[in-house]
Protein backbone atom coordinates (compact mmCIF):
# COMPACT_ATOMS: atom_id res chain seq x y z
CA UNK A 1 0.00 0.00 0.00
CA UNK A 2 1.05 3.38 -1.12
CA UNK A 3 0.72 6.89 0.96
CA UNK A 4 0.88 10.06 -0.06
CA UNK A 5 3.20 12.36 2.19
CA UNK A 6 0.44 15.68 3.08
CA UNK A 7 3.37 17.80 2.88
CA UNK A 8 5.61 17.66 -0.19
CA UNK A 9 3.24 15.31 -1.84
CA UNK A 10 5.85 12.17 -2.20
CA UNK A 11 4.27 8.83 -2.86
CA UNK A 12 5.56 6.99 0.00
CA UNK A 13 5.43 2.90 0.63
CA UNK A 14 3.37 1.88 3.84
CA UNK A 15 5.77 -1.38 4.58
CA UNK A 16 9.49 1.78 4.30
CA UNK A 17 7.39 4.22 6.23
CA UNK A 18 6.24 2.64 9.10
CA UNK A 19 9.58 1.12 9.40
CA UNK A 20 10.83 4.75 9.53
CA UNK A 21 8.42 5.45 12.60
CA UNK A 22 5.99 7.22 9.90
CA UNK A 23 8.18 10.26 8.98
CA UNK A 24 8.72 11.10 5.16
CA UNK A 25 11.98 9.98 4.09
CA UNK A 26 12.07 13.03 1.63
CA UNK A 27 10.53 15.94 3.65
CA UNK A 28 11.05 14.75 7.61
CA UNK A 29 7.07 15.45 8.02
CA UNK A 30 5.77 13.87 10.88
CA UNK A 31 2.73 12.00 10.15
CA UNK A 32 -0.01 12.04 12.85
CA UNK A 33 0.09 8.26 15.32
CA UNK A 34 -2.23 6.23 16.47
CA UNK A 35 -1.96 5.77 20.09
CA UNK A 36 -1.04 2.35 19.48
CA UNK A 37 1.58 3.12 17.08
CA UNK A 38 2.83 5.88 19.30
CA UNK A 39 3.31 3.21 22.75
CA UNK A 40 5.13 0.67 20.09
CA UNK A 41 7.44 3.76 18.89
CA UNK A 42 8.14 4.83 22.71
CA UNK A 43 7.81 1.80 25.23
CA UNK A 44 10.12 -1.09 25.43
CA UNK A 45 8.53 -3.51 24.21
CA UNK A 46 5.63 -5.81 26.07
CA UNK A 47 6.40 -3.41 28.91
CA UNK A 48 2.71 -1.83 28.46
CA UNK A 49 -0.08 -1.89 31.13
CA UNK A 50 -3.18 -0.45 30.42
CA UNK A 51 -5.04 2.07 33.20
CA UNK A 52 -8.60 2.30 33.15
CA UNK A 53 -9.11 1.12 29.75
CA UNK A 54 -13.00 0.56 30.40
CA UNK A 55 -13.72 4.71 31.64
CA UNK A 56 -15.61 6.02 28.94
CA UNK A 57 -17.65 9.29 28.65
CA UNK A 58 -21.65 9.92 29.29
CA UNK A 59 -23.46 12.40 27.72
CA UNK A 60 -23.62 14.86 30.72
CA UNK A 61 -25.40 17.45 28.39
CA UNK A 62 -27.49 14.80 26.49
CA UNK A 63 -26.45 16.54 23.93
CA UNK A 64 -27.79 15.91 20.15
CA UNK A 65 -26.39 13.19 18.43
CA UNK A 66 -23.29 12.85 20.87
CA UNK A 67 -23.86 9.11 21.76
CA UNK A 68 -23.89 8.10 17.79
CA UNK A 69 -20.52 10.05 17.59
CA UNK A 70 -19.10 8.48 20.15
CA UNK A 71 -20.22 5.57 18.69
CA UNK A 72 -18.69 5.94 15.68
CA UNK A 73 -15.70 7.21 17.37
CA UNK A 74 -14.86 3.87 18.92
CA UNK A 75 -15.92 1.88 15.86
CA UNK A 76 -13.48 3.63 13.97
CA UNK A 77 -10.78 3.98 16.38
CA UNK A 78 -11.22 0.70 18.10
CA UNK A 79 -10.28 2.83 21.26
CA UNK A 80 -13.12 3.48 24.42
CA UNK A 81 -11.54 7.17 24.03
CA UNK A 82 -9.25 9.59 23.32
CA UNK A 83 -6.41 8.98 25.68
CA UNK A 84 -5.17 5.75 26.22
CA UNK A 85 -3.07 5.56 29.83
CA UNK A 86 -0.98 3.25 31.73
CA UNK A 87 2.62 2.31 32.58
CA UNK A 88 5.58 0.94 31.01
CA UNK A 89 9.49 1.07 30.39
CA UNK A 90 11.21 3.31 28.65
CA UNK A 91 14.82 2.30 27.56
CA UNK A 92 14.30 0.07 31.13
CA UNK A 93 12.85 3.14 33.26
CA UNK A 94 9.47 3.07 34.66
CA UNK A 95 6.84 5.39 33.38
CA UNK A 96 3.17 6.83 33.55
CA UNK A 97 2.32 7.21 30.23
CA UNK A 98 -0.62 8.88 28.62
CA UNK A 99 -1.41 9.05 24.54
CA UNK A 100 -3.98 10.99 23.18
CA UNK A 101 -5.57 9.94 20.04
CA UNK A 102 -6.12 12.84 17.18
CA UNK A 103 -8.39 10.03 15.15
CA UNK A 104 -11.06 10.18 18.14
CA UNK A 105 -13.19 13.27 18.40
CA UNK A 106 -10.15 15.22 17.46
CA UNK A 107 -9.03 14.12 20.62
CA UNK A 108 -10.92 16.43 22.36
CA UNK A 109 -11.26 16.64 25.93
CA UNK A 110 -14.41 15.37 27.77
CA UNK A 111 -15.08 14.21 31.35
CA UNK A 112 -13.43 10.56 30.62
CA UNK A 113 -10.04 11.96 28.89
CA UNK A 114 -10.05 14.42 31.99
CA UNK A 115 -10.17 12.20 34.76
CA UNK A 116 -8.10 9.53 33.15
CA UNK A 117 -5.32 12.24 32.62
CA UNK A 118 -5.80 13.03 36.15
CA UNK A 119 -5.81 9.63 37.25
CA UNK A 120 -2.56 8.94 35.40
CA UNK A 121 -0.91 11.81 37.68
CA UNK A 122 -2.59 10.57 40.61
CA UNK A 123 -1.07 7.12 39.79
CA UNK A 124 2.12 8.79 39.42
CA UNK A 125 1.70 10.15 42.62
CA UNK A 126 1.37 6.97 44.50
CA UNK A 127 3.69 5.07 42.65
CA UNK A 128 6.06 7.89 42.45
CA UNK A 129 7.22 7.82 38.87
CA UNK A 130 7.73 10.17 36.31
CA UNK A 131 4.86 11.13 34.09
CA UNK A 132 5.21 11.30 30.58
CA UNK A 133 1.86 12.81 28.58
CA UNK A 134 2.40 12.72 24.53
CA UNK A 135 -0.46 15.39 23.57
CA UNK A 136 -2.26 15.96 20.83
CA UNK A 137 -6.35 17.69 20.80
CA UNK A 138 -8.08 20.03 19.51
CA UNK A 139 -9.74 21.58 22.79
CA UNK A 140 -12.32 20.46 25.26
CA UNK A 141 -15.21 18.42 23.90
CA UNK A 142 -18.19 21.09 23.17
CA UNK A 143 -20.75 18.23 23.46
CA UNK A 144 -20.12 17.76 27.22
CA UNK A 145 -19.78 21.87 27.43
CA UNK A 146 -18.79 23.38 30.81
CA UNK A 147 -18.15 19.68 32.19
CA UNK A 148 -15.24 18.95 29.48
CA UNK A 149 -14.44 23.15 30.24
CA UNK A 150 -13.64 22.09 33.96
CA UNK A 151 -11.63 19.52 33.14
CA UNK A 152 -8.98 21.79 32.65
CA UNK A 153 -9.02 23.12 35.96
CA UNK A 154 -8.73 19.44 37.01
CA UNK A 155 -5.65 18.15 35.25
CA UNK A 156 -4.43 21.37 35.89
CA UNK A 157 -4.30 21.01 39.82
CA UNK A 158 -3.98 17.21 39.35
CA UNK A 159 -0.20 18.63 37.62
CA UNK A 160 0.16 20.52 40.40
CA UNK A 161 0.25 17.27 43.04
CA UNK A 162 3.17 16.26 41.03
CA UNK A 163 4.76 19.57 41.44
CA UNK A 164 4.32 19.61 45.29
CA UNK A 165 5.42 15.52 44.91
CA UNK A 166 8.46 16.85 43.82
CA UNK A 167 7.87 14.23 40.84
CA UNK A 168 8.31 14.74 36.89
CA UNK A 169 6.29 15.56 34.41
CA UNK A 170 7.25 15.62 31.20
CA UNK A 171 4.33 16.89 28.18
CA UNK A 172 5.11 16.22 24.15
CA UNK A 173 3.01 18.00 22.24
CA UNK A 174 2.44 16.08 19.14
CA UNK A 175 0.05 17.45 15.85
CA UNK A 176 -2.06 19.09 16.86
CA UNK A 177 -2.16 20.71 20.28
CA UNK A 178 -4.71 23.45 20.43
CA UNK A 179 -7.81 24.65 23.03
CA UNK A 180 -8.30 23.70 25.97
CA UNK A 181 -5.77 21.23 26.26
CA UNK A 182 -2.96 23.11 25.35
CA UNK A 183 -3.98 25.71 28.27
CA UNK A 184 -4.00 23.23 30.86
CA UNK A 185 -2.25 19.82 31.65
CA UNK A 186 -0.28 20.21 27.83
CA UNK A 187 1.64 23.42 28.55
CA UNK A 188 2.38 22.68 32.39
CA UNK A 189 5.12 20.13 32.06
CA UNK A 190 8.34 20.39 33.86
CA UNK A 191 10.06 19.91 30.34
CA UNK A 192 7.46 20.65 27.37
CA UNK A 193 9.04 18.73 24.23
CA UNK A 194 7.44 19.00 21.04
CA UNK A 195 7.84 17.17 17.86
CA UNK A 196 8.86 18.64 14.20
CA UNK A 197 6.31 20.75 12.70
CA UNK A 198 3.10 20.31 15.40
CA UNK A 199 0.60 22.45 14.88
CA UNK A 200 1.05 24.26 18.72
CA UNK A 201 -1.09 26.79 20.27
CA UNK A 202 -4.61 28.37 21.75
CA UNK A 203 -6.70 29.82 19.04
CA UNK A 204 -6.27 27.44 15.57
CA UNK A 205 -4.88 29.31 12.79
CA UNK A 206 -7.57 29.27 10.73
CA UNK A 207 -9.83 31.01 12.95
CA UNK A 208 -7.10 33.50 13.76
CA UNK A 209 -7.20 34.25 9.93
CA UNK A 210 -10.80 34.85 9.58
CA UNK A 211 -10.57 37.29 12.73
CA UNK A 212 -7.50 39.71 11.47
CA UNK A 213 -8.48 39.28 7.89
CA UNK A 214 -4.67 38.48 7.45
CA UNK A 215 -3.10 35.48 5.63
CA UNK A 216 -0.50 33.68 8.49
CA UNK A 217 2.80 33.86 8.08
CA UNK A 218 4.57 30.27 6.91
CA UNK A 219 5.44 28.34 10.33
CA UNK A 220 3.45 30.63 12.32
CA UNK A 221 2.05 28.35 15.73
CA UNK A 222 4.44 25.67 15.08
CA UNK A 223 7.04 23.53 17.31
CA UNK A 224 10.09 25.34 16.02
CA UNK A 225 8.13 28.84 16.44
CA UNK A 226 6.97 27.67 19.93
CA UNK A 227 10.29 26.90 20.68
CA UNK A 228 11.85 30.14 19.26
CA UNK A 229 9.37 31.96 21.45
CA UNK A 230 10.67 30.67 24.77
CA UNK A 231 7.16 28.18 25.31
CA UNK A 232 8.95 24.94 24.97
CA UNK A 233 11.65 23.52 25.71
CA UNK A 234 12.90 21.44 22.71
CA UNK A 235 11.92 20.29 19.29
CA UNK A 236 12.41 16.65 19.17
CA UNK A 237 12.55 14.47 15.82
CA UNK A 238 10.75 11.20 15.94
CA UNK A 239 14.08 9.18 15.65
CA UNK A 240 15.33 10.57 18.70
CA UNK A 241 12.06 10.71 21.25
CA UNK A 242 12.50 7.54 22.72
CA UNK A 243 16.32 8.23 23.90
CA UNK A 244 15.80 11.57 24.75
CA UNK A 245 12.57 10.45 27.08
CA UNK A 246 15.17 8.05 28.45
CA UNK A 247 17.80 10.22 29.32
CA UNK A 248 15.49 12.78 30.58
CA UNK A 249 13.97 10.12 33.08
CA UNK A 250 16.97 9.08 33.78
CA UNK A 251 19.05 12.68 34.81
CA UNK A 252 15.68 12.94 37.22
CA UNK A 253 16.45 9.62 38.93
CA UNK A 254 17.22 9.16 42.21
CA UNK A 255 20.75 6.78 43.12
CA UNK A 256 20.72 3.40 42.49
CA UNK A 257 17.85 4.08 39.92
CA UNK B 1 -30.51 55.10 23.92
CA UNK B 2 -30.90 52.61 26.17
CA UNK B 3 -30.59 48.92 24.14
CA UNK B 4 -33.82 47.17 24.38
CA UNK B 5 -34.31 43.52 23.48
CA UNK B 6 -37.19 42.05 21.28
CA UNK B 7 -38.60 40.09 24.45
CA UNK B 8 -38.39 43.37 26.70
CA UNK B 9 -40.44 45.37 24.38
CA UNK B 10 -44.19 44.75 25.74
CA UNK B 11 -43.18 45.82 29.12
CA UNK B 12 -40.71 48.94 27.97
CA UNK B 13 -43.59 49.86 25.96
CA UNK B 14 -46.02 49.94 28.48
CA UNK B 15 -43.43 51.41 31.11
CA UNK B 16 -42.95 54.22 28.88
CA UNK B 17 -46.70 54.90 28.73
CA UNK B 18 -46.86 54.82 32.12
CA UNK B 19 -44.14 57.59 32.44
CA UNK B 20 -46.01 59.64 29.62
CA UNK B 21 -49.29 59.45 31.48
CA UNK B 22 -47.62 60.38 34.66
CA UNK B 23 -45.85 63.46 33.81
CA UNK B 24 -49.44 64.13 31.68
CA UNK B 25 -50.97 64.12 34.47
CA UNK B 26 -49.38 66.35 36.14
CA UNK B 27 -48.62 68.91 33.65
CA UNK B 28 -52.52 69.32 33.53
CA UNK B 29 -53.22 68.42 37.26
CA UNK B 30 -54.93 65.37 36.31
CA UNK B 31 -55.97 62.88 38.68
CA UNK B 32 -54.77 59.33 36.40
CA UNK B 33 -53.91 57.39 39.65
CA UNK B 34 -55.84 54.55 39.17
CA UNK B 35 -55.12 54.27 35.47
CA UNK B 36 -51.42 54.66 35.86
CA UNK B 37 -52.27 52.21 39.09
CA UNK B 38 -53.44 49.17 37.06
CA UNK B 39 -50.94 49.86 33.98
CA UNK B 40 -48.03 49.30 36.42
CA UNK B 41 -49.48 46.36 37.81
CA UNK B 42 -50.11 44.62 34.25
CA UNK B 43 -46.31 45.93 33.43
CA UNK B 44 -44.78 44.01 36.89
CA UNK B 45 -47.31 41.11 35.47
CA UNK B 46 -45.80 41.04 32.00
CA UNK B 47 -42.26 41.27 33.38
CA UNK B 48 -42.77 39.08 35.84
CA UNK B 49 -44.14 36.29 33.06
CA UNK B 50 -41.64 37.09 30.45
CA UNK B 51 -38.83 36.70 33.14
CA UNK B 52 -40.05 33.27 34.38
CA UNK B 53 -40.26 31.79 30.82
CA UNK B 54 -36.59 33.27 29.24
CA UNK B 55 -35.06 31.26 26.98
CA UNK B 56 -31.13 30.20 26.86
CA UNK B 57 -30.56 32.47 24.18
CA UNK B 58 -32.40 35.64 26.03
CA UNK B 59 -30.22 34.75 28.82
CA UNK B 60 -27.34 34.95 26.03
CA UNK B 61 -28.82 38.07 25.58
CA UNK B 62 -29.20 39.29 28.55
CA UNK B 63 -25.53 38.06 30.07
CA UNK B 64 -24.10 40.52 26.84
CA UNK B 65 -26.52 43.04 27.49
CA UNK B 66 -24.52 46.47 26.16
CA UNK B 67 -25.74 48.00 29.67
CA UNK B 68 -25.54 45.51 32.14
CA UNK B 69 -22.99 46.42 35.08
CA UNK B 70 -19.75 45.47 34.18
CA UNK B 71 -16.42 44.87 36.46
CA UNK B 72 -15.61 48.43 36.96
CA UNK B 73 -19.26 49.26 37.97
CA UNK B 74 -19.67 46.39 40.51
CA UNK B 75 -16.20 47.23 41.54
CA UNK B 76 -17.13 51.12 42.18
CA UNK B 77 -20.45 49.71 44.02
CA UNK B 78 -18.73 47.18 46.36
CA UNK B 79 -15.69 47.87 47.35
CA UNK B 80 -14.27 50.56 49.38
CA UNK B 81 -11.06 52.28 49.32
CA UNK B 82 -10.15 50.06 45.88
CA UNK B 83 -7.00 51.10 44.20
CA UNK B 84 -6.29 49.41 40.45
CA UNK B 85 -2.82 48.07 40.05
CA UNK B 86 -1.38 47.55 37.09
CA UNK B 87 0.60 45.49 34.63
CA UNK B 88 2.55 41.92 34.80
CA UNK B 89 5.73 42.89 35.18
CA UNK B 90 6.87 40.71 32.43
CA UNK B 91 5.02 42.49 29.15
CA UNK B 92 2.44 45.07 29.68
CA UNK B 93 -0.14 46.05 31.09
CA UNK B 94 -3.58 44.59 29.63
CA UNK B 95 -6.51 46.91 29.48
CA UNK B 96 -8.72 43.91 29.45
CA UNK B 97 -8.09 42.75 33.01
CA UNK B 98 -9.13 45.07 35.90
CA UNK B 99 -7.16 44.53 39.39
CA UNK B 100 -6.47 45.72 42.65
CA UNK B 101 -6.99 45.79 46.02
CA UNK B 102 -9.96 47.08 48.19
CA UNK B 103 -12.11 46.28 51.16
CA UNK B 104 -15.32 44.41 51.14
CA UNK B 105 -17.10 44.78 54.90
CA UNK B 106 -14.53 45.45 56.19
CA UNK B 107 -11.93 42.97 54.76
CA UNK B 108 -8.88 43.81 52.42
CA UNK B 109 -9.04 41.87 49.51
CA UNK B 110 -7.73 41.69 46.17
CA UNK B 111 -10.12 41.87 43.04
CA UNK B 112 -9.63 40.74 39.57
CA UNK B 113 -12.00 40.82 36.71
CA UNK B 114 -12.65 41.09 32.90
CA UNK B 115 -12.86 44.44 32.11
CA UNK B 116 -15.43 45.32 29.63
CA UNK B 117 -16.21 48.65 28.34
CA UNK B 118 -19.47 50.65 28.62
CA UNK B 119 -19.69 52.36 25.37
CA UNK B 120 -17.93 51.75 21.96
CA UNK B 121 -14.78 53.83 22.30
CA UNK B 122 -14.30 52.05 26.19
CA UNK B 123 -14.77 48.63 24.82
CA UNK B 124 -12.19 48.74 21.87
CA UNK B 125 -9.59 50.42 24.47
CA UNK B 126 -10.53 47.67 26.35
CA UNK B 127 -10.09 44.91 23.52
CA UNK B 128 -14.53 43.93 24.87
CA UNK B 129 -12.96 42.54 27.55
CA UNK B 130 -10.89 39.90 25.61
CA UNK B 131 -7.39 39.31 27.57
CA UNK B 132 -4.24 38.85 26.23
CA UNK B 133 -1.36 36.60 28.46
CA UNK B 134 -0.09 39.68 29.75
CA UNK B 135 -4.01 40.48 31.25
CA UNK B 136 -4.01 36.97 32.65
CA UNK B 137 -0.05 36.98 34.16
CA UNK B 138 -1.18 40.66 35.69
CA UNK B 139 -4.07 38.59 37.36
CA UNK B 140 -2.09 35.69 39.16
CA UNK B 141 0.66 38.19 39.74
CA UNK B 142 -1.52 39.73 42.08
CA UNK B 143 -3.53 36.76 43.52
CA UNK B 144 0.05 35.70 44.62
CA UNK B 145 0.41 39.38 46.03
CA UNK B 146 -2.65 38.41 48.13
CA UNK B 147 -1.25 35.26 48.95
CA UNK B 148 1.29 36.82 50.38
CA UNK B 149 -0.56 39.47 52.47
CA UNK B 150 -3.44 36.84 53.30
CA UNK B 151 -5.94 38.35 51.17
CA UNK B 152 -9.05 36.58 49.92
CA UNK B 153 -9.44 36.79 46.35
CA UNK B 154 -12.60 38.05 44.86
CA UNK B 155 -12.47 37.61 40.60
CA UNK B 156 -15.64 38.88 38.19
CA UNK B 157 -15.81 36.99 35.34
CA UNK B 158 -17.28 38.36 32.16
CA UNK B 159 -15.73 37.94 29.00
CA UNK B 160 -16.40 36.80 25.31
CA UNK B 161 -13.11 34.71 25.58
CA UNK B 162 -9.70 34.93 25.70
CA UNK B 163 -8.05 37.13 22.74
CA UNK B 164 -7.30 35.48 19.67
CA UNK B 165 -4.56 37.12 17.84
CA UNK B 166 -0.91 36.86 16.77
CA UNK B 167 0.44 38.43 19.75
CA UNK B 168 -1.56 36.36 21.86
CA UNK B 169 0.00 33.27 20.33
CA UNK B 170 3.61 34.69 20.04
CA UNK B 171 3.66 35.38 23.79
CA UNK B 172 1.97 32.19 25.29
CA UNK B 173 -1.65 32.34 25.26
CA UNK B 174 -2.19 28.43 26.34
CA UNK B 175 0.73 28.86 28.94
CA UNK B 176 -0.66 32.29 30.61
CA UNK B 177 -3.90 30.77 30.94
CA UNK B 178 -2.98 26.87 31.93
CA UNK B 179 -0.57 28.87 35.01
CA UNK B 180 -3.71 30.74 35.93
CA UNK B 181 -5.50 27.43 36.35
CA UNK B 182 -3.03 25.92 38.29
CA UNK B 183 -1.55 28.92 40.24
CA UNK B 184 -5.22 29.50 41.41
CA UNK B 185 -6.14 25.75 42.47
CA UNK B 186 -3.03 25.72 45.11
CA UNK B 187 -3.75 29.73 46.14
CA UNK B 188 -3.36 29.78 49.91
CA UNK B 189 -6.32 32.28 50.14
CA UNK B 190 -9.93 32.00 49.35
CA UNK B 191 -10.77 32.76 46.42
CA UNK B 192 -14.21 33.69 45.30
CA UNK B 193 -15.47 33.54 41.85
CA UNK B 194 -18.49 35.90 40.50
CA UNK B 195 -20.20 35.16 37.03
CA UNK B 196 -21.25 38.42 36.17
CA UNK B 197 -22.05 38.48 32.44
CA UNK B 198 -20.78 36.09 29.55
CA UNK B 199 -18.23 33.73 30.73
CA UNK B 200 -16.35 32.37 27.57
CA UNK B 201 -14.74 29.26 27.86
CA UNK B 202 -11.02 29.34 29.10
CA UNK B 203 -10.25 33.00 29.07
CA UNK B 204 -12.86 33.05 31.45
CA UNK B 205 -11.92 29.99 33.48
CA UNK B 206 -8.52 31.27 33.56
CA UNK B 207 -10.01 33.65 36.00
CA UNK B 208 -12.55 31.13 37.30
CA UNK B 209 -11.15 28.57 39.37
CA UNK B 210 -12.43 29.14 43.16
CA UNK B 211 -13.38 27.77 46.31
CA UNK B 212 -17.07 29.37 45.49
CA UNK B 213 -18.25 30.05 41.82
CA UNK B 214 -21.24 32.03 41.90
CA UNK B 215 -23.21 33.07 39.04
CA UNK B 216 -25.76 35.68 38.55
CA UNK B 217 -28.87 34.66 37.43
CA UNK B 218 -29.00 36.20 33.94
CA UNK B 219 -25.04 35.00 33.66
CA UNK B 220 -24.16 32.49 31.34
CA UNK B 221 -20.63 30.17 30.98
CA UNK B 222 -19.58 27.91 28.21
CA UNK B 223 -17.05 26.05 26.61
CA UNK B 224 -17.74 27.74 23.16
CA UNK B 225 -20.21 30.63 21.94
CA UNK B 226 -23.27 29.25 20.94
CA UNK B 227 -22.62 31.02 17.75
CA UNK B 228 -18.90 29.04 17.15
CA UNK B 229 -20.92 26.22 18.51
CA UNK B 230 -23.66 26.06 15.75
CA UNK B 231 -21.09 27.07 13.23
CA UNK B 232 -18.82 23.73 14.31
CA UNK B 233 -21.29 21.42 14.77
CA UNK B 234 -23.93 22.52 12.31
CA UNK B 235 -21.76 25.00 9.77
CA UNK B 236 -24.36 27.31 10.21
CA UNK B 237 -23.83 30.12 12.96
CA UNK B 238 -27.63 31.24 12.49
CA UNK B 239 -28.42 27.79 14.89
CA UNK B 240 -27.32 29.72 17.30
CA UNK B 241 -30.14 29.85 19.85
CA UNK B 242 -30.32 25.72 19.15
CA UNK B 243 -26.48 25.72 20.52
CA UNK B 244 -28.16 27.96 23.31
CA UNK B 245 -29.98 25.02 24.93
CA UNK B 246 -28.05 22.40 23.79
CA UNK B 247 -24.32 23.94 25.79
CA UNK B 248 -26.55 24.40 29.38
CA UNK B 249 -24.56 27.33 29.57
CA UNK B 250 -27.33 28.90 32.11
CA UNK B 251 -26.88 29.69 35.68
CA UNK B 252 -29.58 26.61 36.71
CA UNK B 253 -28.66 24.33 34.53
CA UNK B 254 -24.93 24.53 35.66
CA UNK B 255 -26.21 24.91 39.10
CA UNK B 256 -27.92 21.53 38.72
CA UNK B 257 -24.75 19.99 36.81
CA UNK B 258 -22.75 21.18 39.81
CA UNK B 259 -20.73 22.87 38.12
CA UNK B 260 -21.57 26.38 39.90
CA UNK B 261 -22.44 26.58 43.39
CA UNK B 262 -24.75 29.13 44.03
CA UNK B 263 -27.31 31.09 41.71
CA UNK B 264 -27.13 34.83 42.70
CA UNK B 265 -31.02 36.69 42.04
CA UNK B 266 -31.24 39.86 40.21
CA UNK B 267 -33.72 42.24 40.09
CA UNK B 268 -36.59 41.37 38.34
CA UNK B 269 -35.75 42.85 34.65
CA UNK B 270 -32.43 42.10 34.55
CA UNK B 271 -29.23 43.47 36.40
CA UNK B 272 -28.76 46.24 33.45
CA UNK B 273 -32.68 47.98 34.82
CA UNK B 274 -31.09 47.95 38.60
CA UNK B 275 -27.73 48.11 38.95
CA UNK B 276 -27.35 49.19 42.54
CA UNK B 277 -30.07 46.44 43.14
CA UNK B 278 -28.13 44.10 41.75
CA UNK B 279 -24.76 44.75 43.41
CA UNK B 280 -26.78 44.63 46.69
CA UNK B 281 -27.48 41.40 45.88
CA UNK B 282 -24.13 40.25 44.50
CA UNK B 283 -22.74 41.68 47.39
CA UNK B 284 -24.69 39.95 50.45
CA UNK B 285 -24.18 36.12 49.13
CA UNK B 286 -20.04 37.77 48.62
CA UNK B 287 -19.67 38.59 52.00
CA UNK B 288 -21.55 35.48 53.42
CA UNK B 289 -19.19 33.11 51.81
CA UNK B 290 -16.18 35.55 52.69
CA UNK B 291 -16.98 34.93 56.29
CA UNK B 292 -17.45 31.24 55.86
CA UNK B 293 -14.04 30.74 53.55
CA UNK B 294 -11.92 33.05 56.07
CA UNK B 295 -12.39 30.32 58.58
CA UNK B 296 -10.54 28.10 57.06
CA UNK B 297 -6.84 27.05 57.23
CA UNK B 298 -5.12 27.06 53.88
CA UNK B 299 -4.62 23.59 53.70
CA UNK B 300 -8.38 22.71 53.73
CA UNK B 301 -9.01 25.19 51.75
CA UNK B 302 -6.99 23.79 48.96
CA UNK B 303 -8.18 20.79 49.52
CA UNK B 304 -11.91 21.06 49.32
CA UNK B 305 -11.05 23.27 46.49
CA UNK B 306 -8.99 20.43 44.92
CA UNK B 307 -12.27 17.61 45.84
CA UNK B 308 -15.00 20.47 44.01
CA UNK B 309 -12.92 20.47 40.92
CA UNK B 310 -12.04 16.63 41.28
CA UNK B 311 -15.63 15.37 41.20
CA UNK B 312 -16.50 17.17 37.94
CA UNK B 313 -17.17 14.89 35.63
CA UNK B 314 -16.79 11.59 37.64
CA UNK B 315 -17.62 9.30 34.58
CA UNK B 316 -19.04 5.35 34.83
CA UNK B 317 -16.57 2.33 34.41
CA UNK B 318 -18.35 0.30 32.13
CA UNK B 319 -17.40 -1.21 28.40
CA UNK B 320 -17.82 1.11 25.66
CA UNK B 321 -20.26 0.02 22.93
CA UNK B 322 -17.55 -1.69 20.95
CA UNK B 323 -15.88 -3.39 24.05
Amino acid sequence: MWIKCPWCGEILYNKDIVKNLKVCRKCGYHFRLTAEERLAFTLDEGSFVEYDSRLVADNPLNFPGYPEKLAEARQTTGLSEAVVTGEGTILGHRVVIGVMDSRFIMASMGAAVGEKVTRAAEHACERRLPLVLFVASGGARMQEGMVALMQMAKTAAAVKHLDAAGLLYVSVLTDPTTGGVSASFAMLGDIILAEPGALIGFTGPRVIEQTIKQKLPDGFQRAEFLQQHGMIDLVVPRARMREILGRIVMLHAGEGN
Amino acid sequence: MPTILDFERPFVELENKIAELTSFSREKDLDLSEEIEHLEKRAEELKRSIFANLTPWQRVQLARHPDRPNTEEYVRMLFEDFIEFHGDRCYGDDPAVLGGIGRLNGTAVTVVGHRKGRDTRENVSRNFGMAHPEGFRKALRLMHQAEKFGRPVITFIDTPGAHCGVGAEERGQSCAIAQNLLGMSALRVPIIVVVIGEGGSGGALALGVGDRILMQEHAIFSVISPEGCASILWKDPSRAQEAAEALKLTAHDLLALGIVDEVIPEPLGGAHRDPEGAAALVRERLVQHLETLKRMAPEELIRSRWMKFRQIGLVSEEAGESG
